[in-house]
C-alpha cells in the first residue's frame, strides 16, 4: 500500500544549518494499516509527512504507493491518492467559501474537474449524509461560510473533506493539537470512526502518548530523523506510556527531553 | 447634463467589462495583477488594426480578447514557472506590453472615426426600426432638452457586461471555477485536493486580461480611435470600481459582487465626467481624480465603522451609568 524506500532529506546541505531531517528511512504500511507516530520536537514527523504528501522532495530514497512510484510526482498529482489534515484548522479549508463548496472542492479531488456546476442537488444530499455523521448540526449549514466555523467545526470538516473519496493514503499531522482537550477528544473519535468506516491506511502523527497507544494497529517512534522503534498488534496492545518511555531511554540511553511537555 | 451622464453610464458599461477582470485577479484569485494597463490597449490595439486593414469588427474583437488572454497568461507563467512576484510579474508584462502595442499599431494613434465597427450594424438597426424614439419621448415628457443621439450603443453594451457577467458567474461555481476561487483563499489547501494550482493562476489571469482586452477593445470603436497611452491609469479605474462597487452595493454573493463592480464602474464614470464639469479642473487632473476617489473609497467606510463603534460604546458606558445611578 505505502512504501518508504531509503529516504533521506538533508536541510541546508553544507551550512551552519544543516539539518539531516531523515536518515535511511523505511517503511511499508499495509492496506487498511492505522500507524501512529510519535517522537520529540524536531524529530522528523511532519518532514515524513511531507515527503509522503509530495510536499517536499527526498534527497534519495522513493515512495511507492499501491506500487506506482509516486517519487516524481509533484503533489497536487499525488494528492489524487492522499488525503491530508493540516495541524493548523485553518489550513485545510477554504475560509471565504462556503461549506458545500468545500465539500465540492474535496469531492474532485480523485475526480477531473470540468466546467459543470460544484454543487448539485445529488451531490448536496451526499455531503448532508456525510456531515450528519459529524454530529456537528453542519448539515443544516450548508450555506455558511467556514470561515464562521469555530476551529474545532473546522478541523472536523477537514477531516471528512480528506477522507469522504476514500483517499488510498490519509496523512493526519497533529490534528487535533490546536484544539482543547475536549474539541480534541471529539476530533479522536471521529477520525477513528472515519478509519474504521473507510478502512483507510492513515498515518497520524500526535504528541498525545495516549492517543498514540489507544488509536491504530501500529506505532513508530522518530528521533533524530529515524524510526528508532517500530511496535504491532498484539504487542503494541500492551504498550504503556511507561514502558514507551522506558523503551526510549533504553534506545537512546539518555533521558528523554521533558517528559512532561511531551505527556502533555 | 443628461447627455453628459448618459455618455458616462455609456462608457461605464463597456469599462465594467475591465472591471470584472480585475475583479477576476485582485478578488478572486487574490493576484494583484498589473498588467491591465497594457492589455487593455493591446485589446484596442488589435481591434483597430484589423478594422483599419479591414476584417471584420466581430473578428477584430474576438481577436482583441484572445491577445489578452495570452498576454495574461505570460503574466501569470511569469508568476509560477518564473517564481516572480505577482506586483513584479504584471509591471514587467506592462511594459513590455507597451512596446508590443506600439509595435502592433505601427503608430502611436489609430483613428476608426469612418470605419465601421461592431456597433455600426447594431445601430443601423435599431435605427431603422427607430426604437431609440420612445426613449426620446420618454426624455422629452421629462423636460430635458438635449436626447442622447442614440440608445443603440447603451443597450448593446448592456446586454454584453450583462453576458460576461452571468459567464463570471455561472464558471465561479463550477468545479474549476471553485478551484480557481480556492487558489486565491487557501492555495495549500485546494493542492492538497489535487488541483494544479500553476494552471489554474495562469488561465484565472489570462481570463482576466482577455475581459480587460475585451473592454478595450470596445472602447476603441466607441471612441473612435486606439491610442497607446489609453490604458495609463486604468488598474486604479478598475481597482477604484471594484472598491466602490463593493462598498455601495455589498458582497454577499459572486452575482452580487460582480453586480457590485459593474455598478462600481458606471458610478466611477458619473463622478468623473461631473467633475470634469467643475469649471477649474481639468482633463488632465483625472488621474488626480481617481486616485482621490479611490482613497476615499477605501477610508471611508473604516471611518464610518469607527464612528460606528464609537457611538455604540459610548451609549453602552451611559446604560451602565444610569443603571448605577438608580
Ligand atoms: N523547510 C525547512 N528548512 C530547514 N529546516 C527544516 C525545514 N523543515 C523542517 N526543518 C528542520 O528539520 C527538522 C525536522 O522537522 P519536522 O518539522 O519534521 O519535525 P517534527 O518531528 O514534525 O517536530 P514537531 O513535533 O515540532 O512538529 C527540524 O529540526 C526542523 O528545524
Ligand atoms: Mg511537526
Amino acid at each position: 500500500m505505502l512504501e518508504l524506500n531509503h529516504i533521506s532529506l538533508t536541510f541546508n546541505e553544507g551550512t551552519m544549518d544543516e539539518k539531516k531531517a531523515l536518515q535511511h528511512v523505511d517503511l511499508q504500511l499495509g492496506h487498511g494499516d492505522f500507524l501512529t507516530v510519535i517522537g520529540s520536537n524536531g524529530a522528523g514527523k511532519s518532514t515524513l509527512m511531507n515527503v509522503i504528501s509530495g510536499s517536499l522532495l527526498p534527497d534519495t530514497g522513493d515512495v511507492v504507493i499501491d506500487d506506482k512510484q509516486v517519487t516524481h510526482l509533484q503533489e497536487y498529482q499525488r494528492s489524487q491518492l492522499i488525503g491530508r489534515v493540516f495541524q493548523d484548522p485553518m489550513a485545510g479549508t477554504a475560509p471565504s467559501m462556503t461549506i458545500e463548496e468545500n465539500l465540492a472542492m474535496a469531492f474532485a479531488r480523485n475526480k477531473k474537474r470540468g466546467l459543470k456546476p460544484g454543487v448539485n442537488k445529488k451531490r448536496k444530499t451526499l455531503f448532508k449524509e456525510h456531515l450528519e455523521t459529524l454530529n456537528l448540526g453542519l448539515e443544516d449549514r450548508l450555506t455558511a461560510k467556514v470561515g464562521l466555523l469555530s476551529g474545532g467545526e473546522r478541523q472536523a470538516l477537514s477531516l471528512l473533506m480528506a477522507t469522504f473519496t476514500e483517499p488510498n493514503i490519509l496523512l493526519l499531522d497533529e490534528h487535533t493539537a490546536a484544539l482543547d482537550p475536549s474539541r480534541a477528544e471529539l476530533i479522536t473519535d471521529i477520525t477513528a470512526d472515519i478509519v474504521d468506516k473507510f478502512q483507510l491506511t492513515t498515518l497520524m502523527v500526535t504528541h498525545n502518548m495516549q492517543q498514540a497507544l489507544d488509536l491504530g494497529n501500529r506505532l513508530i517512534m522518530m528521533d533524530k530523523g529515524q524510526i528508532i522503534l517500530d511496535v504491532e498488534g498484539q504487542e503494541k496492545e500492551a504498550l504503556t506510556i511507561e514502558k514507551l518511555l522506558d523503551e526510549f531511554q533504553h534506545i537512546r540511553g539518555e533521558k528523554m527531553a521533558n517528559d512532561k511537555a511531551v505527556l502533555g | 447634463m443628461f447627455v453628459s451622464i448618459f455618455g458616462a453610464v455609456e462608457s461605464g458599461i463597456i469599462y465594467a467589462l475591465m472591471a470584472l477582470g480585475v475583479y477576476i485577479t485582485f478578488r478572486v484569485l487574490d493576484f494583484p495583477d498589473l498588467t491591465v494597463d497594457g492589455s487593455f490597449v493591446t485589446g484596442a490595439a488589435v481591434a483597430a488594426v484589423m478594422i483599419v486593414n479591414g476584417q471584420s469588427p466581430l473578428t477584430a474583437t474576438i481577436t482583441a480578447v484572445a491577445a489578452g488572454f495570452i498576454a495574461g497568461c505570460v503574466t501569470g507563467l511569469l508568476h509560477t514557472k518564473g517564481k516572480i512576484n505577482p506586483l513584479l510579474s504584471g509591471i514587467l508584462m506592462m511594459i513590455a506590453l507597451y512596446s508590443i502595442n506600439l509595435r502592433i499599431m505601427g503608430q502611436s494613434n489609430i483613428p476608426l472615426l469612418n470605419e465601421s465597427t461592431v456597433f455600426t450594424p447594431v445601430v443601423s438597426l435599431w435605427e431603422s426600426l427607430n426604437l431609440s424614439a420612445p426613449f426620446h419621448a420618454i426624455i422629452a415628457w421629462l423636460g430635458i432638452e438635449s436626447s442622447p443621439r442614440t440608445w443603440a450603443v447603451i443597450f448593446f453594451a448592456l446586454i454584453i457586461t450583462l453576458i460576461i457577467k452571468f459567464v463570471t458567474d455561472y464558471f465561479l461555481k463550477t468545479e474549476v471555477g471553485l478551484a480557481l476561487r480556492a487558489t486565491g483563499d487557501n492555495k495549500k489547501m485546494i493542492r492538497s485536493f489535487s488541483a494544479n494550482t500553476d494552471i489554474l493562476i495562469i488561465v484565472g489571469v489570462g481570463i482576466s486580461n482577455a475581459f480587460v482586452a475585451l473592454s478595450g477593445a470596445l472602447i476603441a470603436q466607441h471612441g473612435g480611435f486606439a491610442d497607446a497611452g489609453m490604458g495609463i491609469g486604468m488598474i486604479i479605474i478598475g481597482l477604484a470600481s471594484v472598491i466602490i462597487g463593493e462598498a455601495l452595493f455589498g458582497t454577499k454573493s459572486i452575482a452580487r459582487t460582480t453586480l457590485a463592480v459593474i455598478g462600481g464602474a458606471i458610478i466611477y464614470r458619473i463622478v468623473v465626467s461631473m467633475a470634469l464639469r467643475v469649471d477649474f479642473l481639468e482633463t488632465g487632473d483625472m488621474k488626480l481624480i481617481t486616485a482621490i476617489i479611490v482613497v476615499a473609497a477605501l477610508v471611508t467606510p473604516k471611518l464610518l465603522d469607527a464612528q460606528r463603534e464609537k457611538r455604540r460604546r459610548l451609549r453602552k458606558r451611559k446604560e451602565i451609568a444610569t443603571m448605577a445611578g438608580k
